[in-house]
């Protein structure tokens, strides 16, 4: 790439104070307060093992899921690499079909520019399809600031939205509630429903559905985001469970898609591949109920008005990074989240981003950035996983999320001034490349068996050892290590001993080889 | 074949149980274990928790001691130092190493073992002479599974250990919660991991919870302890070890 006088040095992150990627507080802290929720821990754990098992079965059929999943990274990576032109296809392909295309450099811009939007229609409310990128940038509440109302329309995002709650899942939004918090939220925050309503989940369906449909049938302004959208032909999509995403995405006059610019897709081919890897992966169905697209306006049916934002807030910044462009590869199906064991723990408000889990791990700090030196929140999330690997396997795509989360660790103590831990490990590695010092060190060690008492277990620890020691006990340092018994008599002894066994062996094997 | 023996700094230092039987069982085998006597550690730990150019010297040393073409392969009782050497150490030496240490780093890469996969891929062996009368679960760790990709390995070298009842352990491949430091900064959640991992042991009966990387059970084993558990951790080499001859015997004291 050549570089001009006026190119800014770096591209811009998600900023500050907009938006929901930064937490107010790092994740040990955040995850200290979810792990003693116990209806959350049976929950999520019921929940996420029930979606585990369902994807297993799913993609177990599928001779060539790995094929798929090949694919699927590479239709990713290619379009990664040329980004800037599939976007620029993509808006003349839209504006050719009637519609008429924005760019949004962050959050704060994006919801401006949806706001403008709505407010020239002169309508106060605003029917939502489920979406990642609105809840990313805040959208609703920067709508609700200015007097016009959203009325989430997917089941879960609507339950969050009534307790005035946040999503705790990318899929499921409401995962953390089970239906007797759901019942008794739409008892509290739905005008003139039953106040005999049980928790028999048709019959909460059933008081959501009514409440709704008066929301389909009056609203005349739609939003959306995307989960697809294709260079080719400047056609739009979005996938979906319940049919609500279509009401939305038909019956207003007007219609605003947000999307996140790496949603783009080359070829219109290419959505076979990711049909067939985004159900199977996000809700373990071989195909979602709805997919709906578009493209542009079609006189006479559906939205007259159609606008498409397309949303930057860090992505340039993160396709700037060579391992964080692997992370905008995510179709933000949440398979890694389900078969997270921190996830399983925690939940997702620990992460403070709306993209919780190991995909949110990576991309939150590419996106909003994770600044070191200020002690953000988000420089705590990198460490929130104990790179047990389970997300690279479960990603559709294909994403090494625990090469990443490695990265993203160096990055931070790259940043990071002097600290603690830095001396520590360069102590550490000073010690373990002198040979004579290292030896001395686990002599110094075998002096711990002191702090061993009688059991030769150690069970308390000073800090930062005492979260460690909290829960386990520690053996103390044998007598021996294992390279002075090696040179001992008895070592030496053992070993020649064994060694004649095996030439015995080998001897014997020789004889029944004859 | 000559064989390479990298004890790992933890089980030098504290787990020269698992590293003796390594070492007895590959002679036993009838193969030449030679201790290179300058090795140390591999470097995981730097790498897992975000340095990268600390453990230079220690990925060289790693490459010095092993490289020598006189060794035929390098063994070890753990998976993630094995998964350390074969994933990590050409990202240290691509990003802060010259270009003999490239050069010595690929050559060590492609002798490097885990002991299961060494003892079923390499020779060929899936019953070793073990013989261990107890009722045995074994959890594989998640380098070994996923990085190493060592699938069954070490369940094939245990069934075929005379006298042992092995079960299976519920929810098997999830995560006991070590990860390293993340069971420093990350405490509780470690801890609430940690505790359904041992609600799985427990719910085996077993007497004995067996794994392929001493830093696991270390954890699992100090969570164990620390509730006062029936049920102890020992390295899958301790079992494989164990014989008619010098059976293991689990009164003895751990050390």
């Amino acid at each position: 790439m050549s570089t001009f006088l006026g190119m800014p040095a770096t591209p811009p992150r998600s900023p500050y104070g907009t938006g929901n990627l930064r937490g107010d507080r790092k994740f040990p802290k955040a995850a200290h307060d979810e792990l003693r929720n116990e209806q959350l821990r049976r929950n999520l754990g019921k929940a996420t093992r029930t979606i585990r098992t369902k994807r297993l079965g799913v993609t177990g059929e599928l001779p060539d899921w790995e094929q798929l999943r090949d694919a699927g990274s590479a239709i990713k990576t290619d379009t990664m690499n040329r980004l800037p032109e599939l976007l620029e296809q993509l808006e003349q392909k839209v504006t050719e079909h009637g519609g008429t295309v924005h760019w949004a450099r962050d959050g704060a811009e994006a919801n401006e520019i949806v706001a403008r939007l709505v407010r020239a229609t002169g309508s106060s409310d605003v029917i939502k399809v489920k979406s990642m990128a609105t809840q990313e940038i805040g959208l609703n509440e920067h709508l609700e600031s200015i007097g016009i109302t959203p009325y989430e329309t997917d089941l879960a995002e609507l339950i969050v939205q009534l307790a005035d709650d946040k999503p705790s899942h990318i899929l499921v939004p409401a995962i953390h509630r089970n239906r007797d918090e759901i019942r008794q939220i739409f008892l509290d925050e739905i005008p003139g429903v039953d106040p005999d309503l049980d928790n028999v989940p048709a019959h909460l369906a059933a008081a959501a559905r009514a409440y709704l449909r008066e929301k389909f049938m009056t609203t005349k302004v739609a939003v959306s985001g995307a989960n697809f959208g294709i260079a080719e032909t400047g056609t739009l999509s979005v996938v979906e469970s319940e049919g609500n995403g279509r009401m939305c995405l038909t019956l207003p006059d007007t219609l605003i898609t947000v999307m996140g610019i790496e949603k783009v897709l080359p070829r219109y081919q290419d959505l076979e591949v990711f049909l067939q890897l985004l159900p199977r992966s996000s809700t373990g169905e071989r195909m979602n109920p709805y997919t709906s697209m578009w493209t542009g306006v079609t006189p006479g049916d559906g939205p007259q008005d159609f606008h498409l934002v397309l949303l930057d807030n860090g992505r340039t910044a993160a396709l700037a990074d060579t391992i964080g462009r692997e992370a905008l590869n995510c179709i933000r199906c949440s398979a890694c989240l389900n078969v997270c064991p921190v996830y399983e723990r925690t939940g997702g408000h620990a992460y403070g981003s709306t993209y919780p889990g190991p995909i949110g791990a990576v991309l939150t700090p590419q996106l909003a950035g994770m600044d070191a030196a200020e002690d953000d929140p988000n420089s705590s999330l990198p460490y929130a996983s104990s790179l047990c690997g389970a997300c690279f396997d479960a990603c559709p795509v294909k994403i090494d999320i625990p090469s990443m989360l490695v990265e993203l660790r160096h990055q931070h103590t790259e940043q990071s001034g002097t600290t603690a831990e830095k001396l520590a490990m360069k102590a550490a590695a000073g010690v373990m490349k002198r040979p004579k010092l290292f030896a001395a060190a686990q002599k110094a060690a075998a002096l711990g068996r002191i702090a061993g008492g009688r059991d030769g277990t150690i069970s308390h620890l000073p800090a930062p050892l005492s979260g460690w020691s909290d829960s386990r006990d520690t053996p103390a340092p044998p007598k021996q290590t294992f390279r002075s018994w090696l040179a001992s008599a008895e070592g030496a002894a053992t070993m020649s001993a064994a060694a004649e066994e095996g030439a015995r062996h080998t001897a014997d094997d020789h004889e029944e080889d004859r | 074949m000559r064989i390479g023996l990298f004890a790992t700094c933890l089980g030098d230092t504290l787990f020269p149980e698992a590293v003796k039987s390594t070492a007895v069982l590959l002679a036993r085998l009838g193969h030449d274990v030679v201790f290179p006597p300058d090795q140390t550690c591999c470097g995981q730990m730097h790498v897992n928790t975000g340095y990268q150019r600390e453990p230079v010297p220690l990925v060289r040393r790693f490459a010095e001691q092993f490289g020598d073409a006189s060794i035929d392969a390098v063994v070890m009782p753990s998976g993630s130092c094995a998964g350390s050497v074969r994933h990590q150490h050409e990202i240290i030496a691509e990003r802060y190493g010259d270009a003999a240490l490239r050069a010595g780093v690929s050559t060590v890469k492609a002798k490097t073992y885990e002991l299961s996969e060494f003892l079923v891929d390499v020779l060929g062996v899936s019953r070793v002479g073990a013989y261990f009368p107890h009722r045995v679960t074994y959890h594989p760790t998640c380098h070994s599974l996923r990085m190493l990709r060592v699938g069954d390995k070490p369940l094939k070298l245990l069934r075929a250990v005379e006298g042992i009842d092995l079960v299976e352990l519920p929810e098997a491949d999830s995560c006991c919660g070590f990860g390293g430091t993340f069971a420093l900064k990350n405490a509780e959640t470690s801890t609430a991991m940690l505790q359904d991992k041992m609600r799985n042991i427990a719910a085996t009966d077993a007497a004995v919870c067996t794994a392929g990387d001493s830093s696991c059970l270390m954890h699992i084993g100090g969570g164990l302890s620390r509730i006062r558990s029936g049920t102890r951790t020992l390295h899958l080499a301790q079992i494989l070890g164990s014989t008619r001859t010098a059976p293991y015997a689990l009164t003895e004291a751990a050390r």
